[in-house]
């Protein structure tokens, strides 16, 4: 038997979350330092699969199969496509720098009760939340990803809940009222979309007999599967609501803004760049590839969604006054561009989807990072609370800006790249829809440039003049990242090859080819 | 007269004869002594625990009766074991006990649950840490002297004698027999005896609570008041049954039902065969089982009984009772009714809807942790009427199952309920409980974990349990039930949710309760609910093919 390398990139985060919680109350630094450790170990595990993973290959790679609950038709199966090791590269990218963001965000204070580790929690459970993520990413058996997908909802909650920002405006007890709200929003949204979609499992189970994704795809090739055209409906549709909840898309979307506006700016970078992938992920892999009937149905509301989305998204963060509630409704607007281009059922649709998911993730990170540096300063979260921070700290309000034009699609950026992409999938197909959709990207300049221009210029504020600028630990944090949006956005080859084969099964899956050109079909 | 006397003479003779001959004729009744060992054992422990109370010195009581208790449930269990080891839950499964009793798998799969669970709630029983020495003597969850009026001179002088109520163990242990039998009836009399012989117990183990103790009173009260209503039902609907099939036996009934009898008894010639009776006198036994489940509308005593009654012995109703009613209800449902399976289904249905709803809705606006529990255990009970409706053997193992599971958070999450504790008892409300995350992170995780599981959520056996029965359900054709059980968890999520907030998110009161350090006794409880939570939640399969195998009823 070779060695179980994804089982292994699940599991080492997840051990390092059992020893991080066990290291004594008096050695939080050390728990921090373990923490980091097992999490870089973890992403060189994560490149590994990258570089064993063969694109020209089987669809499914790496792949693990042992008997887990047989009563329930589960085996614990895992396996790879260019998408999985896409995002699991993510993933494991972004945990580190999480981690060291929020090294000083969990400190104990010092009148708190000797038995109560904050430090040892916090970072336990982002460990945590990799484990499941990865290995979310890993299952190809739709049982066991439902498990994570709803275990993953747990360490989620207590990050939002236990260890909110500090930079917060109100008084203590209002701030503490108003993270639990948040959390418990965050929790009752995800949970129910998840119990929907324990009904629609179910449901597949009763039709399928199976839980295996390779299997059922198998049995529907051959013929011996075939679902109601209702029955399938009433399944995606059970399915779908659970991961639109998870990406969110309007007119689920209302718990982001609160849970990332209440958690610190590394968890809420953990929301929004990683745990939320799980759910545009999912559209892709188990909507697409189980029900491509019903999925093609329902395409036309989808993308009618996705657009809202997009605008409605970009509309609200114009105008918000939180800097991180506005990073919030951002991400709903990169959302709906993600749905958007999934669900164009074109190839460089989804191929733009994936990278878009993966460039978002990335993009955010810094944007969200480095605001939450600058909220750590200055004890506020309000815009117009700042001034003329770029005269005060200018590598904090250059970071800033880079964060931000990757943000709106700057040219050159990664994230220019696959918007381009999905862009040009949609239009291929739904031409209107590719109109209203660029309307996002201008408001998307609106919403970065307006937040640059009247938080970094302008006269100094008084509160802002003695800010000091990015640390040794803040700029390790942000510089990588920063390297990293540069390079895919010059050179994002590596990624598109990694995903192209996958999106053409999924492609394959969903019966569809891409729409002719235009020009060459009027020849 | 002579005449008379002539006819007289043989006509006394042949009455002495007749009379004579069948005294010899009764046969003895042949008793599987073997195959009954575990409902003999822990009946003998009781007699045995009554004895000790007699006779031996008050002092030496505590530790004769803890002792007696856990051996004869141990023991029972062990015969439980052997019993299925030997192939009695499966191909030598019998009717025992001339008719009276079944001897087969899911009878002796609840057995071993409710040994398991009683044995784990003795411990509870006899928890002696918890609250401080009253005048040097250490004290448990029950009052001095029962009898003594609350708050009397009495009262007093048996507290300061250091007085403590080593009946509750022979008392538990007649409750487990009855419960023993209680899934393992075969014929409605030995039902109603079973349910008898478990109820009286426990209506007397409610009323025993040390602090608290009108409210404890209250509650016995209220649970005898109902319970009787209930057992009266139950027993008008055995009579009506009777009425309709000429005997009590399950399989005498079932096969009037299937119309498989010819031979009319001629005393009941008007009434056999009657389905107005059968309708009746079965939704009068429904009736009396529905309300030891605590389904909706016959609930009402739930949320009084879990409040009033001793915290352990709240775990400990809540528990087994649950596991031996429902294990009766499957045997009559599946056994007597298969061939009304149309006719009692609807009902089962509205039942298990408004349980599910309604007790998770109720739920929601409870303050006292005990009540909210009790709210919660019957929105379970609906989940589990889900399986029970499924009407197949899938549907029977997962019930076995998710009884088996449930059983155990509730015993645990109970356990943990003890713990929290104020100047004046265990502080249940809801209040006293903020930020006890932060005072006991241990504890609060624990009970995390237990609310967790009530709730369903992955990787804890309270999801297995309720993927198993909803799956059931979704196989026997009941799909609508499992959207409105979907639509429950979501709803019941969120009063779970609200009590993990409070412990974690929520800042301690600086005159909060404190948690008591238990003694080894609750440790093991709290520690058996916690692992079998998580196994059964990660690796449910061993325990699964153990109820697949117990799926079938002998008849």
């Amino acid at each position: 038997m070779s060695f179980p390398l994804l089982t292994a990139t699940a599991a080492l985060p997840a051990l390092g979350a059992v020893l991080t919680a066990a290291v004594p109350a008096a050695r939080h630094t050390a728990a921090k330092w373990l923490a980091l450790v097992f999490s870089l170990a973890t992403l060189g595990l994560a490149a590994l699969v990258a570089v064993r993973f063969d694109p020209g290959g089987a669809r499914y790679q790496l792949t693990e199969s042992h008997a887990w609950i047989a009563d329930f038709g589960v085996r614990y199966e895992l396996g790879v496509d260019g998408i999985g090791v896409a995002l699991i590269a993510l993933t494991a990218l972004l945990i580190p720098f999480v981690i060291l963001a929020g090294w000083h965000d969990a400190d104990p204070d010092q009148q708190s009760n000797r038995r109560w580790r904050p430090t040892q929690g916090f970072f336990a459970l982002i460990l945590a939340v990799e484990a499941m993520v990865i290995l979310s990413f890993e299952a190809t058996d739709v049982f066991l990803f439902y498990i994570l997908f709803e275990a993953m909802l747990i360490p989620m909650y207590f990050l939002i809940g236990g260890f909110g920002d500090r930079a917060h405006s109100g008084s203590d007890e209002n701030a503490a009222a108003q993270r639990s709200y948040a959390a418990v929003k965050f929790l009752l949204y995800n949970l129910v979309g998840g119990l929907i979609m324990l009904a629609a499992v179910i449901g597949l189970y009763v039709v399928a007999g199976n839980f295996s994704l390779t299997e059922i795809a198998e049995a529907r090739a051959a013929g011996d599967l075939t679902m109601a055209t209702n029955t399938e409906r009433w399944l995606f549709l059970g399915f779908f609501f659970a991961f639109a909840v998870k990406a969110p898309l309007w007119p689920l979307h209302t718990w982001l803004p609160n849970a990332m506006g209440e958690a610190t700016a590394p968890v809420a970078v953990l929301i929004t760049a990683v745990v939320d992938k799980v759910g545009t992920f999912a559209m892709l892999r188990f909507c697409l590839q189980l029900f491509p009937e019903a999925s093609k149905w329902a395409t036309p509301v989808i993308v009618v969604l996705a657009l809202v989305s997009i605008i409605y998204g970009a509309l609200l963060a114009v105008g918000q006054r939180d800097i991180k509630r506005l990073v919030a409704y951002a991400s709903i607007s990169h959302f709906g561009f993600i749905i958007l281009g999934i669900f164009a059922m074109t190839s460089q649709g989804q191929s733009g989807a994936t990278l878009y998911m993966v460039n978002h993730g990335i993009s955010t990170a810094v944007l969200m990072l480095v605001a939450g540096f600058l909220i750590t300063r200055r004890g506020s979260r309000l815009i117009a609370d700042y001034g003329g921070v770029q005269k005060v700290a200018p590598i904090l309000a250059g970071t800033f800006l880079i964060g931000g034009l990757a943000t709106l699609s700057l040219p050159g950026l990664a994230p220019f790249v696959s918007e381009f992409l999905v862009l040009v999938g949609t239009f291929a197909r739904y031409p209107a829809a590719g109109i209203v959709a660029t309307v996002g990207i201008v408001l998307a300049a609106l919403y970065v440039l307006v937040l640059y221009q009247r938080t970094m210029t302008g006269p100094v504020k008084p509160e802002v003049r003695s800010l000091p600028d990015l640390k040794a630990r803040e700029l390790a944090v942000v510089a990588p990242l920063i390297a990293l949006l540069v390079l895919l956005g010059v050179f994002p080859k590596p990624l598109t090859e990694i995903v192209d084969p996958a999106v053409r099964h999924t492609m394959s899956d969903v019966q569809q080819q891409d729409p002719r050109p235009e020009v060459e079909a009027a020849k | 007269m002579s005449t008379a006397a002539v006819l007289s003479a043989p006509a006394v003779h042949s009455l002495w004869t007749t009379a004579a001959e069948p005294v010899d004729k009764i046969p003895a009744p042949t008793i599987e002594y073997a195959q009954l060992a575990p409902i003999l054992i822990v009946v003998g422990a009781a007699v045995l625990g009554i004895l000790l109370e007699a006779f031996v010195p008050r002092r030496a009581r505590y530790h004769a009766q803890l002792f007696l208790a856990v051996v004869g449930l141990a023991a029972a269990f062990a015969a439980t074991v052997g019993l299925a080891a030997s192939g009695h839950a499966s191909t030598q499964a019998r009717i025992a006990a001339m008719g009276a009793i079944a001897v087969d798998g899911p009878a002796l799969f609840l057995q071993g649950t409710i040994l398991l669970t009683a044995l784990v709630a003795v411990f509870t029983f006899a928890e002696r840490r918890l609250d401080p020495a009253h005048h040097g003597h250490r004290v448990d969850s029950f009052a001095a002297e029962a009898a003594a009026v609350p708050g009397s001179e009495h009262e007093k002088s048996a507290v300061k004698a250091g007085f403590t109520t080593t009946e509750v163990f022979p008392l538990a242990l007649f409750a487990v027999a009855g419960m023993l039998v209680f899934p393992a009836a075969n014929d409605l009399l030995t039902l109603f005896i079973a349910l008898e012989v478990f109820s009286l117990p426990l209506y007397l183990l409610c009323a025993v609570a040390r602090r608290k103790r009108l409210m404890s009173q209250e509650a016995a009260v209220k649970y005898f008041l109902l319970g009787a209503f209930s057992s009266a039902f139950l027993l008008f609907g055995i009579a009506l049954l009777y009425g309709y099939a000429g005997s009590v036996s399950y399989a005498r009934i079932a096969d009037v039902v299937d119309g498989a009898v010819t031979d009319v008894d001629p005393a009941l010639a008007s009434t056999m065969g009657n389905d107005v009776l059968l309708l009746i006198g079965f939704a009068l036994l429904l009736t009396g089982l529905l309300f030891k489940v605590g389904a909706v509308p016959f609930h009402m005593w739930t949320p009084d009984v879990y409040q009033g009654a001793p915290t352990p012995v709240t775990g400990f109703t809540a528990a087994a009772t649950k596991v031996a009613a429902f294990g009766a209800m499957l045997r009559l449902l599946y056994v007597v009714l298969p061939g009304l399976t149309w006719d009692w289904r609807p009902v089962m249905w509205g039942v298990a809807i408004v349980t599910m709803l309604g007790g998770a809705v109720v739920a929601i606006t409870q303050t006292d942790i005990k009540r909210l529990l009790a709210y919660s255990s019957i929105a379970h009970a609906g989940f589990i009427l889900a399986g029970v409706i499924a009407a197949t053997p899938e549907g029977v193992s997962s019930v076995l199952f998710y009884l088996a599971a449930y059983s155990f958070v509730t015993i645990g999450a109970f356990a943990v309920v003890t713990l929290v504790r104020d100047a004046g008892g265990e502080a249940t409300h809801l209040s006293q409980w903020a930020g006890l995350g932060r005072r006991s992170p241990l504890v609060a995780a624990v009970f995390a974990v237990f609310l967790l599981a009530f709730a369903g959520i992955p990787l804890t056996s309270g999801f297995s349990g309720k993927f198993a029965v909803f799956k059931a359900a979704a196989e026997g054709g009941a799909g609508a039930l499992v959207v409105v059980g979907v639509i429950a968890s979501a709803i019941a999520a969120f009063f779970y949710i609200r009590v993990i907030v409070l412990m974690f998110f929520s800042e301690p009161k600086p005159e909060g309760p404190t948690v008591a350090v238990p003694s080894p006794l609750t440790m093991t409880a709290i520690g058996v609910g916690v692992a079998v939570t998580l196994v059964l939640g990660l690796a449910p399969q061993y325990f699964l093919d153990l109820a697949g195998s117990a799926g079938t009823f002998v008849r």
